[in-house]
């Protein structure tokens, strides 16, 4: 089957001698180098590519660039992604692509049905029904013809990079003015950054007929771009669109095709010291009924496929304007050899150039309009008529409308930067008003639209960014810029034609199916501001955020309203400008670098040892128990209990918080930061101390040892490191400046291996060292410096587990070392490492509370019995005054207690709240820790119960969702009660 | 009071004939009265659902709701609109709860379609912290007759079958939990429903009107307001200006134990469905749900080191969230993020709302909300209870201010509000 | 993002430092505050639009502490 061939001579952008195949809803086609896949389908004849969102419409191509919204694409293969613009993406070989939202096929769409109930789905109707008998019957069928592509099955192959740069000028658009600013800006020797997000620099030259200085637009474009390119302190990026300016004077640039090629996108993070806003003007369009046919697109696009890629868009073409630039369009259908059938003019006075021009087509019309247009799955012609009257006057016969509706500056970027917009009259657009942050705007994107202005003012701001930080430009000769077309831009407010059918769509927002009957709804039923509107009727909600609708709904509004634009004002410009890959945010910050886990200098000897590994908060990984072959882990646990009770065992502590305090106000900042006082410590003495947050509640605890006159180490959570650094930092830093102390965060400067047990220290006195373990030498919360196995090391009588128990410090570099030494020298004392599991066990069978567990975020060292821990004496710690005040008011506390299962081998579930009554919904309290005690033989358990020291061997209920298991209250501690055992 | 037009099937097949030109107002625009016997600041969802239930249960008629822009423009329109009950504390539970079984029946009883979707919220725990908190919160729901399940990581798989496969994820999901009746709405409908209702009662909505001062009597009872538009006499003012409360309050002559923070948010580009259920995942602090239009909605976590009243967004915090989000969804990486917004949200020092009678006889409190969306239908139940019988209502009672006078908090742990 | 001028390492990005909120007096010895005072101290922070002085960290730097002043609203700072 023959394919009608669009391809006409000439073509700037495209290398002929590079043909390029790709696919298209499973046909193959080819291109040339330097097309866009929306110029190589349109060359090859396609022209209806997508079908729309709301009411499944055939769309073809509508405009250039990121103006286009209807030929939306997904791309399939190594590069899955859906919702591709054709309009901008760069054909490449092997490139597979089809239509969008369509089922079974583009052609025979389903969804096409929806059109019958077009009538009954005006903007909002879903608020209106879908209520009766409920929402769940209906939604499904919404959610499946919503949405256009689909996510993507496979992981991209190539990596997204960030990178975060410095410059003194960064210019945004590298069409005139953006060329003419980094020529002036470069040449003072600063450092430019000059982005644009088209495949080639030029912007509106690439298309335009105009000379400068006797050369032509593209001739001057790779002129200025060799300057650019020439000088080592200028960065030219291709492809790369600034998508959000934000405070700090700070851009994000999505490069599109970075280098190196392993690399798929790259989030460049620009810090400017002056930014240079030309980012030009989006040609907007004119709505009336069916502007959205395949086959309708903007005179500019028309323009750009002819010139750049030598595409004839159509065969016989009707223009429809209310400016004076559509005529540069019809000079350019001319040109090329299509037919034009008529100009229609808004306007009913226009200059002689104008006039001229308008003499290529066979009929010109002025004071007219075009009021609909024919055809379904492409155009066929148009209905015009006088503007004065509602009837059709002549139907013409067409395959092309070529649409201007005048121009809008691109101010999103300008906008994003906090910068207020005015209502021009003149152009009537938007344009930069009061500016925020250290930016220029240039050229189009501040109306100046005529290209020898657009050059001039593009060089001044670039002049003018670069003197701003001390560095001077020379003037430039003006450019002589020839123009064939002459005409100075002007225009006629003129904004949609209301469909005469009342069954008639003429779209404001392609993007969105928003025709202007839904505006005209919204205004009629008070959803007025431009906000509720815009909710109400998505428009501007789409893909495209509005580029091409936002300025039109304003102007409908305010025509319907009788206001200005201005008192209509805009929506928010929000970020990202086009839409940005989630890659890009996240850079190379994926997998490890995720929430990345810690570990000791003894990990893989667990994991060779067969531990089972798991995330014991603050993501350090700990050995969890360590399983025998055919072991279960119940088993494991309590035989790793039974160890450390009746033998000796070893666990990996390292990961335990802790600081180094040095200063003559060491003393006073402890007694602040705890409720007991650490007065009189002796030196190589510990002490166990509560830490309360300012508000009085638990914030921490753990063990501080004095090591000479006025430095300590500090111990806390394991899982509270950061937070426990930061609260010290800021307490000496902040609320108590005076003080003469500085502290160090040594968790991993230290590793630490524990041996507990009753053999403990027959095994520590195996080995060589010069610390005498003997109790009376070595009491109980007392620590030791010397040497061990021929390490220097930390010895710590600190006990978690209840049991006699050293913990050994060394340099994390030797950390391994010992622990291997230590297995080795217990092997005599059928030593065994222990995990988290079993010293879990252990303390809960002392009543030691855990950060997580007991303390919840809520209580106070009362409400655990530790009155004691309290001191009377001090007038000041932190929380001390919060703590009196609740306790005053409040007389509902909760306090530990301990729990034995009725049923002794029951195991209550841990956290499962306490009642008092089987039938009760009311919690008094819940089970904080909860296990199988192999030294009892029996389950027990601790829990925060209210008033619970009060109510010992009273019965409570655990109701576990339904289920209620009985417990008797008791005291917090099940083994050892006097402690005799860890002082041993 | 004017009844609305019905809205149903029916009355737009009748509207297709006129070519829709049938449709009142939703809500009408009356000028502003010089006397009310209520003024709400504020018309987000809290303030109009406030306004609502005044007229529905307490017969009040003279309201007014003055908001300084265009209603539901602040957190109401902002949010997730993430609709659940899954809170840790009894109170909590019980006040979170009735608002779903409000939401539940909204559409109908306003006449209005809020879309809520009960599509169920899964929790992704890949943490022990996060596992354990998660059970201790599902037995106090059910201890409450609410529906919440723990999960398998099995099952959490099953629920979401474009969660990363298990041999790619380098973070073991160690199980879940599920709240069936938790789900979505659109978040626009929930304001223009109970205005479009409120209004019908004949409470004034007010828009673009700006608050310059509050007035109080000798006796330091509330006697009125000055607005640009000039002065309004009343004797019962309520602040429900989200961001804005401590700026009200202070006119007022108080202080709220509150601070701004900024939480932002995001959409990506259109896509067909591909989760079906909200998910949230408490140790990579993102959640997202799949919207109707076949947008994935993403939040995050909140910038809580500096007071903000900006409603932009850091860039570093959003990368934070997406990567969290790549790391469960790692196909989601091309795709595109369409449209990113901020809030400004108030924390109180505990992390619970206030809805409160205030020191100043007069004057009553909501406040504090930061995933206040949910908490709509019972805020405004209960701000109006308190307003209309100046004594909190039962629900709200544990988020009275004065609980910050003895430092009684209401503490939700697991949450990530900041504490400093 | 902003760059933050730290006092020691120059401008950096702001995701290097820590804020720590508003400048606040010396922690007061509790025993010279009435409980009202004590529960102002613990609860009341400011939160207000515009010009607020406050304490920040190099803390992924240098760890210096210093003072700027930054607007709640246009997040605009001041460090002369």
């Amino acid at each position: 089957m023959s394919i009608r061939s669009n391809r006409i001579a000439g073509g700037d952008l495209i290398v002929r001698s590079q043909k390029i195949r790709f696919e298209f809803n499973g046909r193959k086609y080819t291109g040339f180098q330097g097309d866009t896949l929306a110029s190589a389908l349109m060359a090859n004849g396609i022209d209806f590519v997508s079908r729309s969102f709301k009411y499944h419409r055939p769309r073809g191509f509508s405009a250039s660039g990121y103006a286009d919204v209807s030929s939306m694409v997904q791309i399939d293969g190594d590069e899955d992604t859906p919702n591709v613009l054709a309009s901008v993406t760069p054909l490449s070989e092997g490139l597979t692509a089809r239509s969008v939202n369509c089922w079974p096929s583009l052609e025979f769409d389903v969804g096409t049905a929806l059109r019958l109930l077009s009538p009954i789905i005006p903007a909002g109707f879903y608020y209106k029904t879908f209520m009766w008998p409920h929402w769940h019957l209906f939604e499904p069928f919404i959610r499946k013809i919503a949405g256009f592509g689909n996510a993507p099955n496979s992981i991209p192959v190539r990596c997204f990079g960030k990178s975060y740069d410095y410059c003194d000028v960064l210019i945004v658009g590298a069409g005139p003015s953006g060329l003419s600013a980094g020529l002036a800006a470069s040449r003072s020797g600063a450092r430019v950054i000059l982005a644009d997000d088209m495949l080639q620099p030029g912007g509106g030259l690439l298309s335009s007929s105009a000379t400068i200085d006797g050369k032509s637009g593209i001739e001057w474009v790779s002129e200025v771009v060799e300057e650019l390119d020439a000088n080592p302190s200028v960065t030219r990026l291709q492809n790369a669109t600034a998508w959000g300016y934000l405070e700090g004077n700070h851009v994000v640039i999505s490069e599109r095709s970075p280098t190196p090629e392993n690399l798929l996108r790259r989030s460049r993070r620009v810090w400017a010291k002056q930014v240079i806003i030309a980012t030009g003007a989006f040609e907007r369009p004119i709505v009336f009924e069916n502007n959205d046919r395949p086959g309708v697109m903007q005179a500019s696009a028309v323009s750009s496929y002819i010139r750049n890629y030598a595409v004839k868009p159509g065969q016989k073409a009707v223009v429809f304007t209310n400016n004076n630039s559509a005529y540069r369009t019809v000079s350019d259908l001319s040109r090329a050899g299509i037919s034009i059938a008529a100009v229609v003019d808004v306007r009913s006075r226009v200059d002689d150039h104008v006039v001229k021009v308008a003499s290529q087509a066979t009929d010109f019309y002025q004071d007219s309009i075009v009021q609909t247009v024919y055809g379904n799955k492409r155009v066929t012609g148009v209905g015009i008529r006088s503007r004065e009257t509602g009837r059709i006057k002549r139907k013409i016969d067409c395959d092309l409308v070529c649409v201007s509706g005048g121009w809008n500056p691109i101010v999103h970027l300008f906008s994003q930067s906090g910068g207020s917009l005015d209502y021009n009259e003149q152009i009537h657009a938007f344009i930069p008003a009061q500016l925020l942050q250290k930016s220029l705007v240039a050229g189009a994107a501040r109306g100046r639209f005529n290209l020898r202005d657009s050059l001039r003012d593009g060089f001044e701001a670039g002049k003018l960014a670069a003197e701003t930080i001390g560095l001077p430009v020379q003037a430039q000769p003006s450019l002589k810029v020839i123009d064939r077309f002459d005409a100075e831009y002007s225009i006629e407010e003129f904004w949609s034609v209301p469909p005469i059918n009342r069954l008639g769509k003429a779209f404001v927002d392609l993007a969105g199916d928003v025709t202007v009957n839904d505006l005209h709804l919204a205004l009629r039923e008070g959803y007025e501001s431009i906000e509720h509107l815009k909710r109400y009727t998505t428009a501007g909600m789409g893909l495209d955020q509005g580029k091409t609708a936002n300025v039109t709904a304003i102007g409908i509004v305010a025509k319907h309203a009788g206001v200005s634009m201005a008192e209509v004002g805009t929506t928010t410009f929000r970020p990202p400008y086009t839409p940005v890959e989630f890659g890009e945010f996240a850079g190379s910050c994926t997998e490890d670098v995720v929430l990345p886990y810690r570990y000791t200098p003894m990990t893989e000897w667990h994991k060779s040892a067969g531990a089972v590994m798991f995330e014991a908060g603050a993501r350090w990984v700990r050995p969890s128990y360590y399983p025998l072959s055919g072991e279960s882990m119940d088993q494991a646990i309590q035989r790793e209990c039974r160890t450390v009770r009746q033998g000796v065992g070893i666990y990996d502590g390292s990961p335990l918080a802790k600081f180094a305090i040095k200063g003559a106000d060491s003393e006073t900042l402890l007694d602040l930061m705890y409720t007991n006082s650490f007065q009189n410590l002796d030196i190589q003495q510990g002490k166990y101390g509560v830490m309360l947050h300012e508000d009085g509640r638990i914030f921490d605890d753990g063990v501080t040892f004095r090591l000479s006159d006025d430095e300590y180490l500090m111990s806390g959570a394991t899982g509270n490191g950061i937070l426990l650094e930061t609260r010290l930092d800021s307490f000496i830093n902040v609320e108590r400046p005076d003080l003469n102390v500085l502290f160090t965060p040594v968790t991993s400067q230290w590793a630490n291996a524990t041996v507990c047990g009753p053999l403990a220290r027959t095994l520590l006195e195996s080995v060589e060292s010069d610390i005498n373990f003997a109790a009376d030498a070595f009491p109980f919360m007392h620590m030791r410096e010397g040497v061990f196995a021929d390490m220097s090391v930390r010895i710590f009588r600190v006990s978690f587990t209840g049991e006699l128990s050293f913990e050994i410090n060394t340099p994390a570099r030797y950390g391994l070392d010992l622990w291997t030494h230590l297995i080795k020298a217990g092997d005599q004392f059928d030593i065994c490492p222990i995990g988290s599991e079993a010293n879990h066990v252990l303390r809960v069978e002392k009543g030691f509370i855990s950060l997580g567990h007991e303390v919840d975020g809520t209580i106070d060292p009362y409400d655990l019995g530790m009155a004691w821990i309290v001191s009377k004496k001090k007038s000041d710690f932190i929380g001390m005054k919060a703590m009196q005040i609740r306790r005053k008011n409040d007389d509902t506390r909760q306090h530990l207690i301990g729990l034995l299962p009725i049923n002794s081998s029951e195991l209550l579930p841990e956290g499962a709240p306490l009642i008092s009554t089987i039938k009760s919904t009311r919690a008094e309290g819940f089970v904080s820790a909860s296990v199988w005690s192999s030294t009892l033989d029996r389950t027990i358990a601790l829990g925060l119960l209210a008033n619970g020291r009060e109510r010992l061997d009273e019965t409570v209920y655990a109701n576990a969702n339904g289920t209620i298991i009985p417990a008797i209250v008791c005291k917090p501690i099940f083994y050892d009660s006097d402690g005799r055992k860890m002082r041993m | 009071m004017k009844p609305n037009q019905r809205y149903s099937l029916a009355a737009l097949a009748q509207g297709a004939l006129r070519n829709h030109q049938n449709w009142d107002r939703a809500w009408q625009s009356p000028p502003l009265k010089p006397q009310y016997d209520v003024v709400i600041i504020g018309g987000g969802g809290h303030g109009l659902a406030t306004a609502y239930y005044l007229a529905k249960n307490h017969g009040i008629r003279k309201i007014a709701v003055l908001e300084k822009n265009w209603i539901g423009g602040g957190n109401s329109g902002r949010n997730t609109a993430i609709i659940r009950s899954n809170y840790l504390r009894q109170d909590s539970i019980r006040f979170f709860d009735k608002s779903v079984q409000l939401y539940e029946t909204l559409s109908r009883e306003l006449n209005y379609n809020i879309m809520f979707s009960q599509r169920s919220e899964v929790d992704i725990l890949l943490t022990n912290t996060s596992m354990r908190n998660m059970r201790r919160r599902c037995f106090n729901m059910n201890l409450q007759g609410v529906d919440f399940k723990m999960l398998s990581a099995d099952e959490v798989r099953q629920r979401i079958p474009v969660l990363a496969p298990m041999k790619e994820c380098r973070l073991p999901i160690l199980g879940g939990s599920v709240q069936s009746r938790a789900g979505i709405a659109r978040h626009d409908a929930i304001v223009w429903g109970y205005a479009r209702a409120a209004s019908a009662y004949g409470v004034d909505i007010i828009q673009n009107v700006v608050i310059t001062g509050i007035r109080r009597a000798e006796n330091g009872e509330i006697s009125g307001l000055n607005t640009d538009r000039g002065l309004i006499k009343t004797n019962k003012i309520a602040t429900a200006a989200g961001g804005e409360n401590s700026s009200v309050a202070e006119m007022a002559g108080i202080r709220l134990p509150l601070q701004t923070f900024n939480l932002q948010a995001f959409v990506s580009e259109p896509i067909k469905p591909v989760l079906d259920v909200v998910v949230n995942c408490p140790d990579l602090q993102v959640y997202l749900s799949h919207s109707d239009k076949g947008e994935l909605v993403v939040g995050g976590i909140t910038d809580a080191q500096q007071i903000s009243f900006r409603r932009g967004g850091k860039l570093a915090v959003l990368d934070s969230t997406v990567a969290g989000l790549l790391e469960l969804f790692p196909t989601f990486r091309r795709l595109k993020l369409m449209r990113q917004w901020g809030g400004a949200l108030e924390f109180a020092r505990d992390g619970s709302p206030i809805i409160s009678l205030t020191p100043i006889k007069g004057f009553y409190v909501s406040a504090g909300w930061w995933g206040g969306f949910k908490a709509i239908p019972a805020g405004g139940l209960t701000l109006a209870h308190t307003i209309a019988k100046d004594e909190p209502h039962p629900l709200s009672a544990c988020y009275r201010l004065n609980r910050f006078d003895t430092m009684n908090f209401l503490m939700e742990s697991g949450t990530t509000v900041p504490i400093h | 993002m902003l760059l933050i001028r730290c006092p020691w390492c120059g401008l950096r990005s702001e995701s290097e430092f820590h804020c720590n909120g508003e400048v606040r007096p010396i922690r007061p010895h509790s025993s010279s505050l009435t409980d009202q005072q004590s529960v102002q101290h613990t609860c009341d922070r400011l939160n207000f639009k515009g010009w607020i002085e406050e304490d920040w960290c190099h803390s992924k730097g240098c760890g210096e502490w210093f003072r700027l002043n930054r607007h709640t609203v246009t997040h605009e700072i001041d460090q002369d």
